[in-house]
């Protein structure tokens, strides 16, 4: 093996619906942050998803500063919108000034970007790409820039902005500019990563995104398994329990017994299960990272909690770059 | 706040439309198929679910395996009728088409590229063709009751706009400037708006391709002939909704964003008076046994002291972690209820299993139905 790919700048958070992949994609950046480092964080469909998990007011279109990252970085915001995207081109290529503003009092900014799927698509990563290669006073402006991708049945077309940009004029600055932006979706500088909850649906779905990103040439990057349950599966019996109970002066009727141990063994089926999903996902191939449900929600020290995870596991994997297999999560 | 009664909702012969509504991957799906077997097992109604994007098991169970955009009867039903379709946005279109011009005038139609991506991937056509379908279900008065399952939006405000949005579209004024601006019109170019229409056709014939706006135009002035306005007819099929034989159901997960979600919708609807009868919780943690979270840790550390792999200890944890889930569930869904107060609402518990055949979803059904208070 010769030296080791480039580590990726540019991160791609998807997943069903309701896995988290929005808390996922606020403490993936919060994990990259670290001492001096800049981390940009995107979303792209207008749903203000970012903002609330930092208790901060919704985001503009421009980048704002969001948050500390872990020991001492900086984490940024923006949300980005593809009706102002596509005036920046305007403006940018074809000077269009005032006549900018009329087009887009007379709905025609909207229009084009919907009889043209595509170029939605195309003027959202564009925007992704600009954050990626923007230089300010000499060096990157970001160190890595993380999206809050839609989610897994969208996420291969979203990406695919070669494919979709045929349909539109292939020569003309767009269209060269949507080439420069496939490459960089294409390279190793760019990682997609899955995130999932120990349920068979999400789980389904992770394993064809990851079959039709590799059909695209797309790369992917982790799997994240959120929301994790419980960790130990020794058993217990119901005279264990009486026992324990009325040793700690807790109330030992037979109802509460039964309740207990029916609380428990579902809870030990519920481990099983994500066992077994697990073993499913490992065939994939991809590092796993695993995020343990926060029994009280996730509010802002939570986030900083699961960035905690992200990055210890993040550290082995890229250390498992450079040394061929070194092994499952071991801890 | 009180309890909404499901048993009721779906046994009022006054009711002959109930939408699931709410974001994505909080249940809708599975809700709107476990009301709609209850309504035809328990309540006897000709019942027919129009599902999206159903998961593949489940679509097995319901028998809608066929993708032939017709509803197809349910088997293994205990009582009663219930039929099931998912929706082929193409294909209803193609059928809108299809009945409402000649068959040349639609050949032409269906051989125009631009036909061809808005049918299969415009924004708010799935929206618009579910509206459409629920028309033609309505129509045909086969069913008592239709239960709507709602598309995977970004948001479930889409729903309610995607329609109108595309029948503006295709409607409005941007493509009459445009159809006044295609070389070979025969309206003026020195219209009111003839030199914003240029500058407006030549960036875009640049960023697009000539080809693109050609087709668009072409696209609409037939439709134009043959439909007498896409807009009229969204406004009709949203009239519809605001009629009292419709009733919206908003599903939701006690998560911030999907409660979030639901009460921004409840808003909504409530504005454009819209028939709201509830919302429906789904997944929330179960807890059994009846014992603080704090006194289970208190109990679990004071074992674990004389031995750290004390299985008591471990179950008592179990219990806590479960207990302080569920409270925090609940302070996130109590939001609901604080922001809209007036709607009645049922939490449920998770299941056991996941809802993939018959049996789980009327266990599913019953549940809802008879947890009218599970707190």
């Amino acid at each position: 093996m010769s030296a080791a790919p480039p580590v990726p700048r540019l991160h791609i958070v998807t997943g069903k619906g309701g896995t988290g992949k929005t808390t996922v994609a606020a403490a993936l950046a919060l994990a990259l942050a670290g001492p001096g480092r800049r981390v940009l964080l995107v979303e792209v469909e207008g749903r203000q998803g970012i903002a609330p998990l930092f208790d901060a007011p919704p985001l503009p279109y421009a980048d704002r500063h969001l948050a500390a990252g872990l020991d001492g970085g900086e984490v940024f915001g923006q949300a980005v919108d593809a009706d102002e995207a596509l005036l920046d081109y305007l403006t940018m290529f074809y000077k269009l000034g005032s006549a900018g503003r009329v087009l887009r009092k007379f709905g025609a900014i909207d229009f084009a970007t919907t009889i043209a799927p595509g170029l939605r698509d195309i003027l959202l990563t564009g925007k992704l790409k600009e954050a990626v290669s923007r230089t300010e006073a000499g060096r990157m402006a970001y160190d890595a820039v993380v999206l809050d991708a839609p989610p897994t049945g969208r996420v291969v077309k979203f990406l695919n902005v070669t494919v979709e940009s045929g349909r539109l004029a292939k020569t003309g600055p767009i269209g060269k500019h949507s080439r420069s932006v496939s490459r960089l979706l294409h390279s190793s500088l760019t990682a997609v990563h899955l995130v999932t909850t120990p349920a068979a649906m999400p789980v389904q779905e992770t394993v064809d995104a990851h079959r039709d990103l590799l059909a695209a040439d797309l790369p992917v990057g982790h799997v994240v398994l959120n929301k994790v349950t419980g960790t130990k599966a020794v058993g217990v019996t119901a005279e264990q329990l009486r026992d324990g109970l009325r040793r700690t002066g807790l109330p030992s009727d037979e109802a509460l017994i039964a309740d207990l141990l029916d609380e428990y063994e579902s809870s030990r089926v519920e481990i099983e299960a994500v066992d077994s999903y697990r073993d499913r996902l490992e065939t994939l191939g991809r590092p796993i990272d695993e995020l343990a449900l926060l029994p009280e929600g996730v509010d802002l020290s939570g986030l900083y909690q699961l960035a905690g995870a992200l990055r210890t596991s993040l550290g082995q994997t890229r250390r498992a770059a450079t040394e061929p297999e070194a092994g499952d999560r071991g801890e | 706040m009180s309890d909404l009664d499901l048993d009721a909702l779906l046994s009022d012969e006054g009711k002959h439309v109930i939408a699931c509504c709410g974001s994505g991957g909080v249940g809708k799906t599975t809700t709107a198929a476990a009301l709609a077997l209850r309504a035809a097992e328990r309540h006897g109604r000709r019942t027919v679910v129009l599902t999206i994007d159903p998961a593949h098991r489940l679509a097995q169970s319901l028998g809608m395996e066929a993708l032939d955009n017709t509803p197809r009867p349910v088997k293994g039903l205990e009582d009663g009728s219930l039929d099931a379709m998912m929706l082929d946005m193409k294909r209803t279109f193609d059928d809108v088409v299809a009945s409402h011009t000649t068959k040349d005038r639609a050949a032409e139609i269906f051989a125009n590229p631009f036909y061809q991506a808005v049918s299969s991937t415009f924004s708010g056509t799935q929206e618009y063709m579910a509206m459409e379908k629920l028309g033609q279900l309505q129509a045909s008065g086969r069913w008592d009751l239709i239960v709507l399952d709602t598309p995977p939006s970004r948001s479930a405000l889409d729903f309610l706009d995607a329609p109108a949005r595309l029948a503006r579209f295709l409607d409005g004024r941007i493509i009459r400037l445009l159809s006044a601006s295609t070389p070979g019109s025969r309206r003026s170019m020195l219209s009111l708006m003839g030199a914003s229409a240029a500058v407006f056709t030549r960036v875009f014939n640049k960023i697009l391709g000539g080809h693109l706006l050609t087709d668009v135009a072409e696209f609409t002035a037939s439709l134009e002939d043959t439909f007498g306005g896409f807009r009229k007819r969204a406004e009709a099929t949203f009239r519809a909704l605001q009629d009292d034989q419709t009733s919206f159901l908003v599903v939701a997960t006690p998560e911030p964003a999907a409660i979030n979600e639901a009460v921004y919708f409840s808003r909504r609807l409530t504005e454009e008076r819209m028939p709201l009868d509830g919302m429906i919780l789904n997944r929330l943690t179960p807890v059994r046994a009846s014992l603080p979270a704090e006194r289970a840790l208190g109990a679990a550390a004071a074992l674990e002291e004389d031995d750290p792999e004390n299985p008591v200890a471990a179950a008592l944890r179990t219990h806590a972690d479960l207990a302080r889930r569920r409270t925090a569930e609940q302070r996130v869904a109590a939001r609901y209820g604080a922001a809209c107060p007036n709607i009645p609402q049922v939490w449920l518990p998770t299941l056991g299993s996941e809802v993939v055949d018959l049996e789980g979803l009327r266990s599913f059904g019953a549940t809802a139905s008879g947890a009218a208070n599970t707190r």
